[in-house]
């Protein structure tokens, strides 16, 4: 592109105008939590839109972190996360393995799982299934129903197509039988891979807001976004019952907005990871694998 | 390890059988580890897949709580009468099919014009700094993204405060207003998912020769009609594939995004089909109901996305199977 026209520039500069509008739409509302998160009663009652706290405080994090229930919550999701997206994995790559090496019966089994994708159980028959099961008001009820996605399982066998046959054969030779196979050379290579589907995995969990809701009806097991939509979206006062009644709590919003960036903040720790594989991990199934 | 079709041996009718069983066996023994990879992960899609579906025979029956669904009593097709007969379903179809073609109208564009615009950007520093933040919305749970708006435009909230600053215009209740529930979720949803669905056309320019740029230059094209006679076509399978997929889920509007934006002022605009479901059996325990309204959702599903392929088909695209 020797001659660019002015036509052209024009068109550069306008294009890159509204790309930094549009990111802007997408960042203004991050900033804006984050800066009520520290601002002061002093500041919040003053000004009507805060994008940068004129004097900073941690009071809202003080509250909210010496808050129970906030804590528990977390915890529980640290936990659901932790042990969900670790059988996640387990039972998606085992299973993914088995499906990508031949063997008599595997083609029903591929379209059993295919099938999941045309037509699912609905609300009500997977509730009375978990029900069934003794799982209501655990937290296995938010990890065992939705221990494999079909998507990740397709994606994930689809990648271990892709590694060369000769590996397989050259440790069958050597006498290693399958496990073995697995464990040393299969899972050592897929470490990038399996790394992308944990932080699908994990990710989904953390957000994980519908099965919570439907599952766990005990507030001290509630998941972090179920407790986060009674604090923000509710706006239920209540829900963080202040222990401390004596002391003045900070303003109701600064509070809810500092609840908001907790509850993201291990979103925002891996997003660089996320961002640097995802996009790999997206087309490695491409639309059509 | 194809089985080699071995050459047909003129062999009396048993021992032939005989050796067929033989093999079976042979082949079942040889394939025993992948029965083990296999095994704990079918067992899942069983239970908690499989199950589910058969449990959906419910539809037919009047579920009673001490008999179970086994033994509860069929009742044919009357819980299916009663989702036509009842003028709440009715309407709760229409909101379902509404948002569903207010998104794919207004939501569904967004990411490939996006895409063509980040596409024409020279650098590529300045191209990685706007996708790190149009990407970043996507991974934030819709709990969060609900959680601001409601703040921006609860009646003491922002948007509010700044209105009666400014023009003295006194609170307006955003949110419980019915004509503004669609048009709010289809904007969240592009604000949400926008970015990252530009991906996948990316990704599908990536594979785009710059030589075709290039020979278009020399022929005189300008930038317009290089996106128009290059980058489009790239991308005009995907688009197809995308929205034949999306087609195919126009029964699904997201119950947690649609669920937590409801409120009772909304509730005859905004109740769609999945919190349908949810309220008529979780909440009120109607499971018979409620599970033939899902079932029925799924049939619908199912029909929808054959007939789309079909039709991606006949228009010389590839479908999605």
């Amino acid at each position: 592109m020797h001659h660019r026209t002015l036509a052209d520039r024009l068109l550069d500069i306008v294009n890159a105008l509204l790309l930094l509008l549009t990111a802007c739409c997408m960042f203004v509302p991050f900033l804006y939590v984050f800066s009520v998160s520290f601002s002061s009663m002093k500041d919040f009652l003053e000004s009507d839109f805060i994008l940068w706290p004129k004097e900073w405080t941690a009071g809202a994090y003080r509250y909210i972190l010496a808050n129970d229930r906030f804590l528990r919550s977390i915890g529980v999701t640290v936990l659901i996360t932790v042990v969900g997206t670790a059988l996640n994995l387990l039972f998606t790559a085992t299973m993914a393995y088995g499906l990508s090496r031949p063997f008599a019966g595997r083609k029903p089994i591929l379209l059993l799982v295919l099938f999941t994708f045309l037509f699912g159980a609905g609300i009500i028959p997977t509730y009375l299934v978990v029900k069934a099961t003794g799982l209501l008001d655990s937290i296995w009820s938010v990890i065992l129903p939705v221990l494999i996605s079909p998507w990740n399982l397709i994606v994930i066998r689809q990648f271990f197509l892709s590694l060369p046959e000769e590996l397989n054969e050259a440790a069958t030779v050597d006498g290693a039988n399958p496990f073995t196979v697995f464990l040393r050379i299969v899972l050592p290579l897929s470490k990038p891979a399996l790394a992308t589907f944990g932080l699908f995995y994990a990710v989904a969990h953390w957000n994980n807001y519908f099965t919570g809701l439907l599952y766990l009806n005990d507030p001290a097991k509630w998941p972090i976004q179920v407790l986060l939509r009674q604090i923000v979206v509710v706006n239920d006062s209540t829900s963080l019952m202040a222990e401390q009644t004596l002391v003045q709590p900070p303003p109701a919003e600064t509070i809810q907005m500092a609840a908001i960036l907790l509850a993201t903040l291990p979103i925002l720790v891996v997003y660089p990871f996320l961002q640097k594989h995802f996009a790999k991990g997206v087309m490695l199934g491409s639309v059509k694998g | 390890m194809s089985m080699a079709s071995t050459p047909r041996e003129n062999l009396p009718a048993p021992r032939a059988a005989a050796r067929r069983r033989g093999r079976l066996a042979r082949n079942l023994w040889k394939s025993r580890y992948m029965y083990a990879f296999v095994l704990p992960g079918l067992l899942y899609f069983l239970l908690y897949r499989y199950v589910p579906l058969l449990g959906s025979i419910l539809a037919f029956k009047e579920y009673s709580p001490f008999q179970g669904i086994l033994d509860s009593p069929w009742v044919g097709l009357a819980n299916f009468r009663r989702i036509f007969e009842n003028a709440e379903v009715v309407q709760v179809l229409v909101n379902t099919l509404v948002l569903s073609f207010l998104q794919i109208l207004f939501a569904f564009p967004v990411p490939i014009v996006l895409a063509v615009m980040l596409n024409e950007v020279r650098s590529d520093a300045f191209k990685k700094l706007i996708q790190s933040i149009v990407y970043l919305p996507h991974f934030l749970s819709w709990v969060v993204v609900i959680g601001i708006v409601t703040v921006f435009l609860r009646s003491e909230g922002l948007v509010n405060l700044l209105l009666e600053r400014l023009f003295g215009i006194s609170s307006i209740p955003f949110l419980q207003l019915p004509a503004l529930f669609k048009p709010l979720l289809v904007l969240e949803v592009i604000w949400k998912e926008s970015g990252w669905g530009t991906i996948v056309f990316l990704a599908a320019l990536a594979g785009v020769h710059p030589e075709l740029y290039e020979a278009a230059v020399v022929d005189g094209a300008g930038r317009l009609r290089r996106i128009w006679h290059i980058t489009l076509p790239a991308i005009r399978s995907t688009v197809v594939i995308l929205l034949i997929l999306r087609l195919g889920t126009v029964l699904d509007n997201g119950f947690e995004q649609v669920f937590l934006m409801l409120n009772p002022y909304v509730m005859n605009v905004g109740n769609v089909l999945d919190t349908y479901v949810y309220y008529k059996g979780i909440l009120q325990s109607d499971f018979s109901f409620a599970t033939a309204v899902g079932l029925f959702k799924s049939l619908v599903g199912l029909v929808l996305v054959v007939a789309a392929n079909r039709l991606a088909k006949r228009f010389g695209e590839e479908g999605i199977y």
